[in-house]
């Protein structure tokens, strides 16, 4: 965790010094973006992390590991999969979320599958982006999605 | 008053919660206490990394505007056209569902079939501030795992549909 903490500041550091040899103006323009940025997210962030840590406090260790833990197998892989492909979770929301399942000991390929299907996959959604496509389109883009994420979820598992 | 709670609605949640673990610690309320120390953990990790996010974000956002990258996404960009449409879809933000207006404007543009189909998968799991984020939570050997393995198969999709919807009078809907 430190390490990327360290990772952001030294590229941050790095980045701002480049950008401000190149130009001030924009430096500067881009500061005050990056500021506004942060304070509209600020809040609605933490209440989020809030939450998180209410769940957590109710939903027991082991229950976790169960059904999405290295042991839990295709069992774990299609509830991390459907889950994801059913809700609409913001990425703000969901990364804290994850990084809570890993270090309750889910495994890589199930955390993986969630966040993939999560934002590839939308059932949720899939009125509106069969207006866009043509519903046949959009069913099959969905499908083709689903297909990607578990496979990215078992190659990343292997990786990692 | 009514509207002053509307307006400030973000404040409330977080307001209770802060009277609520005051209280737990000032009575020895268990339960309190150990959620206060996930959020705290949580905190922790959170304020050490996003605020250093927002300005690499912020820096991206003036260097590289988007109205520059959308010059190269023609029918016949080829490679440069895939790298444009990722790169455009980089630099984005917020839910899948917003990504289907551009994806219109993309095919007004005269964007290939492919790669507006690889700019929804590179929007869905490339944007720069999703990917700061994922490194901070889940560290940066899961990013980059998830993107090299990630980055093929949506490129793969993008060529399937493509090739599939061909001869299928393809459009993408401009909805009002």
């Amino acid at each position: 965790m430190i390490n990327n903490a360290v990772i952001f500041i030294i590229v941050s550091i790095i980045l701002v010094l480049i950008s401000f040899v190149l130009d001030r103006d924009k430096t500067k323009a881009g500061l005050k973006k990056g500021f506004r940025m942060f304070k509209s997210i600020a809040v609605p962030f933490l209440n989020i992390l809030i939450l998180v840590s209410l769940v957590l406090y109710f939903i027991p260790q082991s229950l976790i590991i169960k059904y999405l833990g290295a042991g839990s197998g295709i069992l774990g892989l299609a509830i991390a999969a459907i889950v994801g492909s059913i809700t609409l979770i913001p990425g703000f929301i969901s990364y804290p979320i994850a990084g809570a399942l890993i270090k309750q000991g889910a495994s890589y390929t199930t955390v993986a599958t969630f966040m993939t299907t999560l934002m590839m996959v939308g059932v949720v959604t899939f009125p509106l982006e069969a207006k866009y496509l043509g519903k046949k389109n959009a069913v099959l883009r969905n499908i083709l999605n689903f297909i990607a994420a578990i496979i990215i979820g078992l190659l990343v598992g292997i990786i990692l | 008053m009514k509207k002053y709670l509307a307006k400030h609605k973000q404040y409330i949640w977080l307001t209770a919660y802060i009277m609520a673990t005051f209280t737990s610690f000032l009575f020895g309320f268990n339960p309190g206490r150990e959620v206060f120390g996930n959020f705290t953990k949580f905190f922790i990790e959170m304020i050490t990394f996003i605020p250093f996010l927002f300005i690499i974000i912020g820096l991206f956002d003036i260097w590289f505007p988007k109205e520059k990258i959308e010059k190269y996404i023609g029918k016949d960009s080829g490679i440069k056209g895939i790298f444009a449409v990722i790169i455009l879809a980089m630099l984005q933000a917020g839910p899948l569902y917003g990504a289907f207006p551009v994806a219109y404007i993309l095919y007004k543009k005269g964007a290939s079939i492919k790669n507006i189909f690889i700019y929804l998968g590179a929007f869905s799991s490339l944007k720069i501030p999703m990917l700061g984020i994922e490194i901070g939570y889940l560290g940066i050997n899961f990013t980059l795992a998830r993107t090299l393995v990630s980055l093929p198969l949506f490129i793969a999709i993008g060529y399937f549909m493509e090739w599939y919807l061909k001869d299928k009078n393809f459009k993408v809907n401009e909805i009002k």
